[in-house]
């Protein structure tokens, strides 16, 4: 077991759609979806201005302090 | 409900864009619906086969309805992600690659709105945006002005179809200028979808007496007080107005010529 060096924060602040979100260090995008209750395949999700268009990719995609999430989905439109 | 009953084919054809081929020339939006059921039952008895959609956050505290994929099977209707609501190319730029992430098709219905109060669209931003996503890889259908020049540079920008307004997004005020449809039907190479101002089954009729390809609304369908019937009747105006136009029309003139022979007529 390694120690967290002391600048990385044990709780990571986000910006999801927006709003202030934390989540644990070390959580990875997959994670952080199924926290939501998101179905991955109904989502898209756009990390710190970059559209993720590899959903394989989102359980190696570590959250890091500071991260820009956007998460959209399909809705009702003309 | 199986509502959608075909023409045809020795009435009407199928027709192509971007390489694909569709049959009903009817494409529908799926906003502003009572209800999810409401919504499928009016795509449904639309018998369209082209369904727009639009790009907007998840709402994570779940306080409204969940996704359209919930409701709509991508495997049955081709969703078309559009732009709505993009008043900036970058805006529209990101909108376009949000929705094609989503991992169902290239295909985009681009807006780039250039006025709040009347919603009609900026051309030369969408132009530029029609040449960036075709350069991309996307297929873009692009909603323009009933304007020919506009639509000339759109084709030219690399639209796989260029899509003029009957009237503003959601006024209902039907096809305001003819002419100037007709003109760019004439002119462009690409298929002509007409979008928005479609207000009543007369209008879209109207619409395809035209000879465009196709029409697409989503208001006049969905704030009908009775959409599902609505959808019906769009449904057959669209194909009555097709047939009218490949019957061609009688000419029109102002004296009248009686339908009933003028010889045989009785005490002459």
């Amino acid at each position: 077991m390694t120690t967290p060096l002391a600048h990385e924060p044990s709780t990571l602040a986000l910006t999801v759609n927006g709003d202030p979100r934390s989540v644990a260090a070390g959580t990875s995008l997959s994670d952080f979806l199924a926290s939501l209750k998101l179905d991955p395949r109904l989502v898209v999700v756009e990390h710190n201005r970059t559209i993720l268009r590899d959903r394989d990719a989102y359980a190696s995609l570590i959250l890091g302090d500071g991260d820009i999430l956007e998460i959209v989905h399909f809705v009702g439109g003309g | 409900m199986t509502a959608s009953v075909a023409l045809s084919p020795d009435l009407d054809t199928r027709f192509e864009i971007g390489g694909r081929e569709f049959r009903s020339r009817l494409m529908v939006g799926t906003g502003k619906y009572a209800s999810n059921a409401q919504m499928i039952s009016a795509i449904e008895a639309s018998g369209a086969e082209v369904v727009t959609v639009a790009v907007r956050r998840v709402d994570l505290d779940r306080t409204k309805d969940e996704g359209i994929l919930h409701h709509l099977d991508p495997q049955r209707f081709m969703l078309l992600a559009n732009t709505a609501g993009c008043f900036a190319i970058d805006d529209t730029i990101r909108y376009a690659r949000l929705g094609r992430a989503a991992g169902f098709n290239e295909w985009v219905k681009l807006e780039v709105i250039g006025d709040q109060q009347t919603l009609l669209p900026d051309a030369a931003a969408t132009i530029e945006a029609t040449r960036v996503l075709a350069a991309e890889g996307f297929k873009v259908m692009a909603y323009t002005n009933d304007d020919l020049i506009s639509a000339l540079r759109l084709e030219d920008a690399g639209a796989v179809c260029v899509m003029p307004l009957a009237s503003p997004i959601g006024s209902g005020l039907g096809m305001l200028n003819e002419f100037a449809i007709r003109t760019i039907k004439h002119r462009l190479s690409v298929p002509v979808i007409v979008d928005a101002g479609v207000g009543t089954a007369s209008d879209a009729a109207i619409v395809m007496e035209q000879g465009v390809d196709g029409v697409l609304m989503n208001t006049g369908i969905a704030a009908a007080q009775d959409p599902v019937r609505m959808a019906t009747a769009m449904r057959l105006a669209v194909d009555a107005g097709r047939l009218a136009y490949l019957a061609g029309r009688m000419p029109r003139r102002e004296i009248a010529v009686p339908s009933s022979p003028t010889t045989g007529m009785l005490d002459r």
